[in-house]
């Protein structure tokens, strides 16, 4: 009995880390193309091709420092009011989001 | 003597081919149908002529090309291209190279020709501010920050183009001014300041005359107006409230004023966050009325002739162009030449119009009477097109 509940929670812990690492698998490798392409052209409009920013503020790892994930991800899905940061979340799901600021702020398309 | 023949002596005798093309070269020609397409993504540009719609030459290292900008010498030879990076570079349309190439800044946006032909000034947004170059040399003749406020606190310059007089006329996004720089001493410019034009102009024009620079707001409803022929009487406010209060919808790409739309008396502007193209009367520079479109418009640009004016859109609807004919005020076409449309040049008498296509990796030639695609030509995520008809016109 005891064995069984170890096993249980050994399954457990192994499919919360499971969870963890493939917060992104969910995305398709095709529709992670599209995002990135996204990222870099319809973003780069306004942030810059190589992210550096242009009538909006830089995107690179380093300017992004300190910038809590969560406040990213609003902006990205609601818009900046008062700026020309419109709401993408007619193009963008929340998953998505949350996988485009992991690779503006690790520079890596996968989780780890 | 066959070409086979002539291509086994050009493998043999290596130089016989430098020749060969040094002969080609040398053919005299003008360029009075060249232009430039910038590939963005890959830093380079192709020179094309569009007599027989063909390309002549390709050049690469420029940099950052996204959002890239050009301008003309006065004997058309020369193209000035301004990259995102702050890269300057002048590019030989015969010879099919850079004549000579600087990076002036962290962050630039644009540029204009001096009326004498012999000044480029740029736009930068990092450090904000315009600097002027000698136009044979590029060496640098002037600096001037945009700083404003008690802190002088620096904006990103946009909408700069030139006016009579050797002056530039450009905005400032962050402060909400306009600004006049009078260039007849190039080492000592004497700057005019416009404060409180309205908010966040995020670029500008002028009319052909060079008589009115228009910029248009994105932080509120309307556009900036000054008499260039009277700048005394400060600037004033056009189409003052043109949402009527509603609520805009998003822009996921900023509208350009790259040249202003005139038709028999009437401007055709995009509106920000309204489907709409505005018309304007110019003896009384009053809403003339609005033509509703596909989408957020982009560039809205006149066929030569004035008698089309063409509108591309900002995503979901950068797939579309749509064509409104000026007498009767209607969309009377809707292309869908591809996947993110991002500029449109015509021809210098507007037969043709040479659309960029990125997505497609193509740039599309269209007639403009009949609105059948003529050509296709191959290039790297195209954006920008600039012919050298643009040497001759007052604002770039």
């Amino acid at each position: 009995m005891r064995s069984v509940k170890h096993q249980a929670g050994v399954i457990l812990a192994v499919l919360g880390v499971l969870w963890m690492i493939p917060v992104f698998a969910g995305i398709p490798l095709a529709r992670q193309s599209e995002l990135l392409y996204l990222l870099e052209q319809d973003c780069g409009s306004c942030h810059g091709l190589t992210r550096r920013g242009g009538l909006g503020p830089p995107l690179t790892a380093q300017a992004l420092t300190g910038k809590p994930a969560a406040m990213l991800r609003e902006i990205i899905l609601n818009g900046r009011p008062g700026t020309p940061m419109p709401p993408w979340k007619g193009f963008l799901n929340e998953q998505e989001v949350d996988w485009l600021i992991h690779v503006l702020i690790t520079g890596k398309t996968h989780a780890r | 003597m066959r070409v086979e023949h002539l291509l086994n002596y050009c493998r043999v005798y290596p130089c016989l081919a430098g020749m060969l093309l040094l002969s080609a070269c040398a053919t005299p020609r003008g360029t009075g149908d060249l232009g430039i397409i910038i590939e963005r993504a890959s830093g380079s540009v192709q020179v094309i002529e569009t007599s027989q719609r063909t390309r002549l030459a390709r050049i690469s290292g420029l940099g950052d090309l996204s959002h890239a900008s050009a301008v003309y010498s006065r004997d058309a030879r020369f193209a000035y291209v301004f990259g995102r990076d702050g890269g300057l570079t002048k590019i030989d349309l015969l010879r099919g190279r850079v004549a000579k190439r600087i990076v002036q800044a962290g962050n630039s946006i644009g540029g204009a020709i001096s009326q004498d032909g012999r000044l480029i000034a740029v736009s930068n947004y990092e450090p904000g501010g315009v600097k002027v170059f000698a136009a044979d040399t590029l060496a640098l003749l002037a600096d001037i920050p945009a700083g404003s406020g008690d802190d002088q606190r620096r904006s990103k310059v946009v909408g700069l183009v030139d006016a009579p007089g050797n002056r530039f006329v450009y905005s400032l996004y962050d402060a909400g001014e306009i600004w006049i720089a009078d260039m007849r001493n190039p080492r000592a410019p004497r700057v005019q300041k416009f404060a409180d034009v309205g908010r966040q102009p995020y670029d500008g024009t002028v009319t052909p005359d060079g008589h009115y620079y228009i910029a248009g707001l994105f932080g509120e409803d309307g556009l900036a107006l000054l008499d260039l022929w009277q700048p005394s009487l400060g600037v004033r406010r056009v189409l003052d409230g043109y949402g009527r209060g509603r609520q805009p919808l998003p822009v996921f790409k900023m509208p350009h004023m790259d040249y202003w739309a005139l038709s028999n008396d009437t401007a055709f502007v995009p509106a920000v966050g309204r489907h709409e193209v505005l018309m304007i009367d110019q003896k009384n520079w009053k809403e003339a009325g609005r033509i509703d479109v596909a989408g957020q418009a982009v560039f809205v640009i006149a066929r030569p002739d004035g008698r089309q004016v063409w509108v591309n859109f900002a995503p979901p609807e950068n797939d579309k162009v749509q064509v409104i004919d000026t007498l009767s005020r209607k969309v009377i076409q809707t292309l869908k030449p591809g996947k993110a449309v991002l500029h449109m040049e015509f021809t210098p008498r507007g037969e043709q119009v040479w659309i960029s296509v990125r997505d497609e990796n193509r740039v599309d030639v269209y007639d403009t009477a009949t609105f059948e695609r003529l050509a296709s030509l191959p290039a790297d995520k195209p954006s920008g097109i600039f012919f050298t008809a643009r040497a001759h016109r007052i604002g770039q």
